[in-house]
């Protein structure tokens, strides 16, 4: 553990790349909060405390101040108090669990006063930094399985709690530390299935009316997706070419099989087919892991037995276990529904907003898409049609590129860190920017089901700038107490 | 990932232009400002046709909050029950797909004044309720509902041939209200409002930059003029026909009567579906304008064209006899002729309406070898100059739905006969105006127009001015009749003598007008002969020129002589003779409708209803 002297830290210096970038979002964030909530009929001052974006700048001033005093806090305080903070978080979850008045179906707000709080998101911080003191212990091993569990639960606890309140979208942020603890040493295949299992459900949801004999067709190219990853696993574990071969070979074989008898006219079942070779390939398997006694074989089975299972399960979990207008917002992402008044209304609108922009825009002000409220949270989740209509391709690439660049800066960042705990906390700070713009932009641009979370710096919210503000300027403080080298 | 990104940016914004129109119709609201339509006057600038403000009544469902609905209905004198259908109505997004409970919604339409003021009172008592101004035809006369025409909504095939109409408009469907639409209606104006997601107006876009003022509706002057007009509809009232009247110096319609009418007021306002079924069912077919849709056989007020053809190619002279013996002798005296002196020339002819006279011309002309090379070369000139004289095509007046009438081509009978060896004792009866020859009745008055003129004339019109425009040169131009001035003075001498001494006697005036005319009585296969009359006078100075014809009314000098007499009588004196007194309630009271309309018909439905309407002056 690190305990840099005084006149060490004193010499570091704070990463005023970073906060240049911050502070031009948050300003930009701020004029486009302004031209979102724009009334037409009372228009008022960008000063004027009665609108959002007055209120905003009232926000970005206290943040500012928030995040000059974070950067003369000693690093230290964060490392020793990380349970602290961690414990007094769920506390306030606990409470707001029980307190908090439902606000539009959420009950995720602390009322204080004229001042509303959303706890959820200063726990984004408050876990990055638990799991950084988690990891920052000498030799670490995350897969050691008291570890592992420790961090699930530090993971899970406010997950639950989050969604207890209705912000499912704040606690799937949560879920985002997943990445942390990649590169934290969490094998590749863990990441691997979480990959596989959400390439399942797709296929088996979005392709689930065409049916193929026994099987649906999303079934089916799941099987095939099945049979080849197994086939590379073994390859990839087992450094055994010729058995990766006889694996994709039963599958080559049934598929001419198949063909030859289409030839004959013969009446082809391919779900049936598809189900014969499953079961070659799981008996190969489990000779395999009988004859060579290698536990590797068992598992690649398990992994194709259970790829299965969940392939089945998952389109019994889409229509019984998600709650309707869930399913209909993943039909929307998937193409598979155009309701244009109903769940597809956001992204509709916010595309036909994004849309009418062209290369570059309306022009400040002058979006009617989002003036005329045709987009819904258009100064919270939805900022980013505002900047697509009003600033067109060349305006909203921008801010892409820029936000792409601020990704690459806090990746260098926590790489150039020395300590674990630093590495860790930046990472953690990394995860939650990504997720938060790939979640939100790629909602806002319809490519990714509708879940509301803000967009970092832009949106409109005290608790959502604060929450971040928090998080980066706690990184920098980090960054600037380096030991260097 | 970025680029994933980055390129459904592109796809969005710039590849794809549907989301750029989606966002123009999303927000603007092009809000139609509606010009009041043009005013109708007649000739001596009596209103005629004006527009009164109609009252819808609008509701907003949002704002009805605290609604007193039995008060509501008391108001507007609805019971419950309609209240809660009109609602239902409204509320139904299959019958009206612009329905949103934040905007104006059409809950009930076309208040009366009364209604309206009663409303007005207690409005503040109801609040999202409003009351929309629209305008609404009105008539002062009950008179010429088929020259001016109706207003109703507009039809889809309209709305695809012209961009600028849309749902909703309203648009001339006949009559004048059709031909000189476009004056009438003026330019719309339109009002480009912002509009939010729930439909409410959020202001102007641009302070009204691109806005644009409506332009009014042009006002139109008739010829007409309306107290001759009622007049003749009250004399045909109950029979079935056509009286026209030009000002032959100019072609102005002075009168355009067609039997039966209707009162063009019960083509507006609530009522409109109802009454215009009504109408359309009516077995006498009054929505049809028989003046210039109506085609009939001229019968003899064909001749005087026959007369002043064979004089200008020389056929005949003043001085060429035929002899007559109770019928055309070289077919065996067929067509028949009633008893006069005989031989006689083109004159005496005219005035006593010999129909041999006129074969014999014929045949003479279409015989003729040494001026024509065959049959069918002396047809075509005979026919060039009918066509001259105003037969066979449209007259072109201004008001749709004109019928042609119909003058055979010298192929027409090659066909027919299947030898193109035709001569004309084969067609024979065109000469005096049967056989396939049919006209309308402003064919007829315009041909009676060329010959008060001495040859030449105006296409007839019905309006007369249009404010702050000239009217259409197709109507200013003097048109050549091609026959000689000479020869019209000799027709008009037989014309004459027709009414001093000949078939017209019953119109003679002398000495307060002299008339010329000639009388027509017209064979047709709907049973009774139809009885018809052309003419003009006065003599010298022609004012103007008539046409009568009345269906199955026998003789022309029956029916339509008696009219006519009485029709010129009020155009030129302004007021009927005390002599004349008599016949006029007798022609009023005359009772001719023809039994060929009502036969299909089962009975009980005589369908007088729209007959009776025609009111009474």
């Amino acid at each position: 553990m690190y305990r840099g002297s005084k006149e060490i830290e004193e010499k570091g210096r704070v990463d005023w790349f970073t906060v240049a970038i911050y502070l031009l979002f948050v300003v930009l964030g701020w004029f486009n909060i302004y031209a979102a909530s724009f009334d037409l009929e009372n228009a008022i001052s960008i000063f004027d405390l009665s609108g959002r974006a007055g209120m905003q700048l009232i926000w970005m001033i206290t943040s500012l101040l928030l995040a000059f005093s974070l950067l003369k806090i000693d690093t230290s305080f964060y490392e020793t108090y990380a349970f602290a903070f961690y414990i007094a978080g769920i506390a306030l979850l606990l409470v707001t669990l029980l307190v908090a008045p439902d606000i539009n179906g959420s009950r995720s707000w602390l009322v204080l006063g004229p001042v509303r709080l959303q706890p959820a998101e200063f726990m984004k911080f408050i876990i990055a930094l638990t799991i950084a003191r988690i990891f920052n212990v000498y030799s670490f091993r995350l897969m050691e399985r008291k570890n592992l569990m420790l961090i699930i639960a530090v993971i899970l606890l406010p997950f639950l709690l989050v969604v207890l309140q209705s912000e499912t979208g704040t606690a799937l942020v949560y879920l985002s530390f997943v990445f942390v603890l990649y590169r934290e040493g969490l094998p590749g295949g863990i990441l691997f299935m979480g990959v596989a299992a959400i390439l399942y459900f797709v296929l088996a949801v979005r392709f689930s009316d065409i049916q193929m004999g026994l099987l649906s067709a999303g079934e089916l190219a799941a099987v095939v997706l099945i049979v080849v990853s197994a086939a590379v696993m073994v390859w990839n574990y087992m450094k055994r070419i010729r058995v990766s071969f006889a694996i994709i070979g039963m599958g080559l074989i049934a598929l001419a099989a198949g063909r030859m008898l289409l030839f004959l006219k013969v009446p082809v079942n391919p779900g049936l087919i598809a189900l014969i070779v499953l079961g070659m390939v799981s008996l190969y398997l489990g000779y395999l892991a009988v004859r060579f006694r290698k536990k590797t074989y068992l598992y690649i089975l398990l992994f194709v037995l259970g790829s299965f299972a969940f392939i089945e399960s998952s389109e019994y979990v889409f229509n019984n276990v998600l709650q309707p207008h869930q399913q209909m917002r993943i039909k929307v992402t998937l193409g598979m529904e155009k309701d244009l008044r109903g769940s597809g209304y956001h992204v509709g609108q916010s595309k036909i907003a994004i849309g009418s922009g062209g290369m570059f825009g309306k022009g400040f002000l002058n979006g009617t898409q989002t003036k005329l409220k045709y987009v819904p949270e258009q100064d919270t989740d939805f900022i980013f049609c505002t900047i697509g209509e009003e600033w067109g391709f060349a305006g909203s690439a921008l801010i892409l590129i820029l936000f792409g660049v601020f990704i690459l800066r806090l990746i260098s960042l926590a790489e150039r860190q020395t300590t674990v705990f630093g590495r860790v906390y930046g990472y953690g700070v990394l995860s939650i920017f990504l997720f938060h713009l790939l979640v939100n932009i790629g909602m806002v641009i319809g490519i990714m089901p509708v879940i509301g979370i803000p967009l970092p710096f832009f949106s409109y919210g005290g608790s959502s700038l604060w929450g971040f503000t928090i998080l980066l300027f706690i990184f920098l403080r980090i960054d600037k107490g380096r030991k260097r080298i | 990932m970025i680029v994933v990104y980055v390129v459904q940016l592109f796809d969005l914004q710039i590849l794809s232009p549907e989301y750029r129109n989606f966002a123009d119709s999303n927000a603007f609201f092009r809000k139609a400002l509606y010009p009041a339509r043009g005013s109708i006057y007649d000739r001596n600038g009596e209103l005629v046709v004006y527009n009164q403000p109609a009252y819808d009544v609008m509701m907003v469902v949002r704002e009805m909050k605290q609604f007193d609905t039995l008060d509501f209905c008391n108001t507007l004198n609805i019971d419950k029950a309609t209240f809660l259908h009109l609602e239902t109505e409204m509320k139904d997004r299959r019958k009206n797909p612009g329905y949103s409970s934040y905007t104006p919604q059409l809950f009930m339409s076309q208040l009366d004044v009364e209604e309206y003021a009663l409303l007005q009172e207690k409005l503040y008592k109801f609040p999202g309720i409003y009351i929309q101004n629209r305008t609404e035809r009105q008539y002062k006369y009950p008179n010429m509902g088929l020259i001016l025409g109706y207003v109703a909504e507009v039809d889809k095939n309209k709305m695809a041939a012209d961009p600028y109409y849309v749902r909703g408009d309203y648009v001339g469907k006949s009559g004048i209200e059709l031909s000189h639409e476009e004056d009438l209606r003026g330019e719309k104006g339109v009002e480009i409002l912002l509009r939010d997601a729930h439909g409410r107006v959020q202001g102007k876009y641009c302070d009204g930059e691109f806005d644009r003022m409506p332009v009014s509706g042009r006002d139109l002057t008739l010829s007409i003029d309306i107290r001759l007009q009622a007049y003749g509809e009250y004399l045909m009232q109950n029979k079935v026909g056509s009286i026209v009247m030009i000002e032959p110096k100019t072609g102005e319609i002075l009168c355009m009567v067609a039997a039966p009418s209707y009162d063009p007021s019960i083509l507006t306002g609530k009522n409109f579906s109802q009454n215009y079924l009504q109408l359309e069912q009516d077995p006498y077919k009054p929505l049809i304008n028989r003046s210039i849709a109506g085609t009939y056989p001229p019968g003899s007020t064909f001749k005087p064209s026959q007369g002043l053809i064979f004089l200008q190619e020389g056929i005949i002279s003043s001085q060429t006899y035929y002899g007559c013996y109770g019928g055309y002798p070289p077919l065996g005296g067929r067509p028949g002729c009633h008893p006069h002196a005989s031989p006689l020339n083109l004159q005496p002819a005219l005035a006593t309406s010999c129909n041999s006279f006129f074969c014999y011309g014929l045949n003479a002309m279409l015989s003729n070898r040494t001026k024509y090379n065959s049959t069918i070369d002396a047809f075509e000139v005979w026919r060039e100059h009918i066509i001259d004289l105003g037969f066979g095509y449209k007259t072109g007046v201004d008001l749709p739905s004109e019928k042609k009438g119909y003058i055979p081509t010298s192929k027409f009978y090659t066909n027919v006969k299947k030898t193109d060896r035709w001569n004309a004792h084969n067609i024979i009866s065109i000469a005096i105006g049967q056989g396939e020859i049919l006209t309308t009745p402003i064919q007829l008055v315009n041909f009676a127009a060329i010959v008060a003129n001495r040859g030449y004339y105006y296409k007839p019109h019905v309006v007369k001015v249009r404010k702050g425009a000239p009217i259409d040169t197709a109507y200013t131009i003097r048109r050549e009749s091609g026959i000689n001035p000479e020869y019209f003075d000799l027709t008009i001498a037989g014309m004459a003598d027709a009414v001093m001494h000949g078939t017209c006697r019953r119109i003679n005036m002398e000495p307060h007008i002299s008339v010329c005319g000639k009388t027509g009585t017209s064979q047709n296969p709907h049973g009774e002969d139809h009885s018809l009359f052309i003419g003009f006078a006065p003599k010298n100075d022609p004012q103007v020129a008539i046409a009568v014809v009345v269906e199955n009314g026998g003789y022309g000098a029956t029916n339509a002589v008696p009219i006519a007499r009485l029709m010129i009588q009020k155009c030129l004196m302004g007021e009927i003779m005390e002599q004349d007194r008599q016949l006029e309630k007798t022609m009023a009271d005359r009772v001719i409708l023809p039994y060929s309309y009502r036969r299909s018909f089962p009975p009980g439905r005589n369908g007088l209803i729209s007959i009776e309407n025609v009111q009474r002056q």
